[in-house]
């Protein structure tokens, strides 16, 4: 029998503490949301008057009005591109042989540790030390090849960590049925663990290269604050990238250079923004091909 | 765990070599398991298991939770090297080759003994690449399409997908998962089927329909399926192998005969214990 007297529930209490909850969390989603609604603001009542072709088409000038981002447009094209062809394949070859090969002992876990901790180290660091090998030891000078080289170091481990979350998710025994049908290893990697793992991998190459295309102070180190009327034609050539125009514009004293500057902030966002939504829609239907 | 390509070429292991040694009336042995052990580092999951496996007959294998009666399944196509620390020591003949010799390659191997899994895990592709990727990865020569259809027919599944080839298998019900499952499983033409409880996440009518197809495939392929449920032995299998834990909770075999008299019969006091269900 049970004794209504040996229970308490305060179900008063309880139902008030259900409710402070749901108002602490949802001002957490309010603070940040209206932290990037205002900064939105700012920057687009600033910065869409000068939004034209100029500031597109154009090289920077000392005219506000004739000053463009041609070089730093192309510059930071050049840069993602060869950023992404050295990432992707060595973030997600590491990841799969971290997660499909190597086998469990300490190096490896050494290892791991060490690529989490890497995200973590200061983007600086990672320009000086691209200065230092690559435009000083390797000769590449302040090239987008030395830029991208560097941007690569800095980005690894996401994309590393991302692509093993990944990989990791995808069933065991999709594994056990393909080595149980005769696939070899490399068979099972390419043909049932890669095709699952794909989206995860993608989400990870998306953040990284988010991640490279607003970072300014490795860029600084390797190319320093530099006035370029020219775009980058091969991978040797000096480059400048939009964060270093942004940044450069706001450090004038003229207030319509910040103006420019936003407007420069605004053509940014739109570059960052294409680029994950070309990302995000070939995921999803990577997705609805391969997954329910 | 490192698995070298040095190649069991079909010469040097001759199909139904061992057809001479049978006794008139009787099937033919297609697995002969001699004082097999297995440990996982130091663990004996498995101790001293001797057993023949007949040619086209179902063979269960029945025991309480943690007999090691998967473990000894999975040895039949080395799938316990996929295991860090597995060790598998003692005789296991397959069609008068010993299966662990050096020179067997165990991804040769496996398109030889096919296996079906406990929970459906058909690959989230299409059906036909499903069936398809055993086909591919052992270098089918044939027409793919064909073969498929073949596949699929033998696993009594065709009727229900066969205008839906392209769809991804995730979108079939459970049972169908597991008849494409069986499907893939044999695609690669394997002479031996193993079933690793292959219905025990199945309702009941998606069970029967297993079960009937178990007993429509073992004309021509030997099957061997681990169940936890003694009706479905009685039902499905010619022979049966019950499997106990010792008190070191390593497995051991108590007795193999014909199903009949296993569950009529038996010899041994503790697996009749086990089938009228006197035992703990």
């Amino acid at each position: 029998m049970r004794s209504p007297s040996s229970f308490n529930h305060h179900l008063g209490r309880r139902k008030i503490l259900g409710s402070i909850a749901l108002v602490v969390f949802m001002s957490s989603v309010v603070v940040g949301i209206l932290g990037l609604v205002v900064l939105l603001a700012q920057v687009l009542f600033q910065g869409l008057e000068w939004l034209s072709p100029e500031l597109i088409f154009n090289f920077p000038s000392r005219h506000p009005e004739q000053a463009g981002l041609k070089a730093a447009i192309f510059g930071t094209l050049w840069l993602m591109g060869l950023t992404a062809a050295f990432t992707v394949p060595v973030g997600v070859g590491a990841a799969i042989y971290l997660e499909e090969y190597a086998t469990e002992n300490w190096l490896t876990r050494l290892i791991e540790v060490n690529i989490a901790n890497l995200a973590g180290v200061p983007s600086i660091v990672y320009g000086l030390l691209g200065l230092a090998l690559f435009v000083q030891l390797l000769s590449l000078g302040r090239s987008v090849l030395a830029g991208a080289l560097t941007m690569s170091l800095l980005v690894l481990p996401i994309v590393i960590l991302a692509s093993r979350e990944a990989i990791k998710a995808v069933p065991e025994t999709y594994r056990q049925a393909a080595f149980a049908l005769g696939a070899t290893k490399w068979e099972v990697v390419r043909s049932v663990v890669l095709p699952s793992a794909y989206p995860g991998v993608l989400t990870g190459i998306i953040l990284a290269m988010s991640r490279a295309i607003g970072e300014t102070a490795p860029v600084i180190a390797i190319s320093a604050l530099v006035y370029l009327t020219f775009v980058p034609q091969n991978p040797l050539d000096r480059f400048t990238v939009l964060p270093i125009q942004i940044f450069n514009w706001i450090a004038r004293p003229q207030e319509d250079f910040r103006g420019l500057a936003a407007g420069g902030i605004i053509v940014l966002l739109i570059v960052l923004l294409s680029m994950n939504a070309l990302a995000v829609f070939l995921r999803n239907r990577y997705q609805k091909q391969s997954v329910e | 765990m490192t698995e070298t390509r040095k190649g069991l070429g079909s010469t040097t292991v001759p199909k139904l070599s061992v057809k001479e040694h049978a006794a008139p009336g009787e099937s033919p042995t297609v697995i002969t398991v001699n004082k097999l052990d297995v440990h996982y580092g130091t663990f004996c999951a498995v101790r001293g298991v001797s057993m023949k496996i007949k040619e086209n007959r179902v063979t269960a294998f029945i025991g309480p939770s943690g007999c090691g009666k998967s473990t000894v399944l999975r040895c039949f196509n080395r799938m316990n090297v996929l295991i860090p620390g597995a060790r598998v020591t003692g005789e296991i003949n397959f069609f008068g080759q010993d299966l662990y010799a050096a020179e067997v390659d165990p991804t040769e191997m496996r398109s030889r003994v096919g296996m079906v899994f406990q929970k459906p895990n058909p690959f989230p592709k299409s059906i036909y690449d499903n069936v398809a990727f055993g086909l591919k990865v052992n270098g089918y020569t044939g027409n793919y399409p064909d073969a498929v259809e073949r596949s699929l027919k033998r696993a009594a599944l065709w009727g229900e997908v066969k205008d839906r080839l392209k769809e991804n298998a995730l979108q079939l019900s459970g049972g169908q998962q597991q008849r494409l499952c069986i499907a893939r499983a044999l695609a690669p033409e394997p002479e031996v089927l193993l079933m690793d409880e292959p219905a025990s996440a199945l309702d009941p009518i998606s069970t029967l329909a297993i079960e009937q197809l178990i007993n429509d495939l073992c004309t021509d392929v030997s099957i061997i399926i681990v169940t936890h449920n003694m009706q479905q032995a009685a039902r499905v299998s010619h022979e049966t192998a019950f499997f106990m834990v010792d008190d070191d909770r390593a497995g051991y075999l108590v007795e193999f005969d014909d199903t009949s008299n296993i569950f009529t019969n038996p010899n041994d006091e503790r697996t009749e214990a086990y089938i009228t269900g006197r035992f703990s």
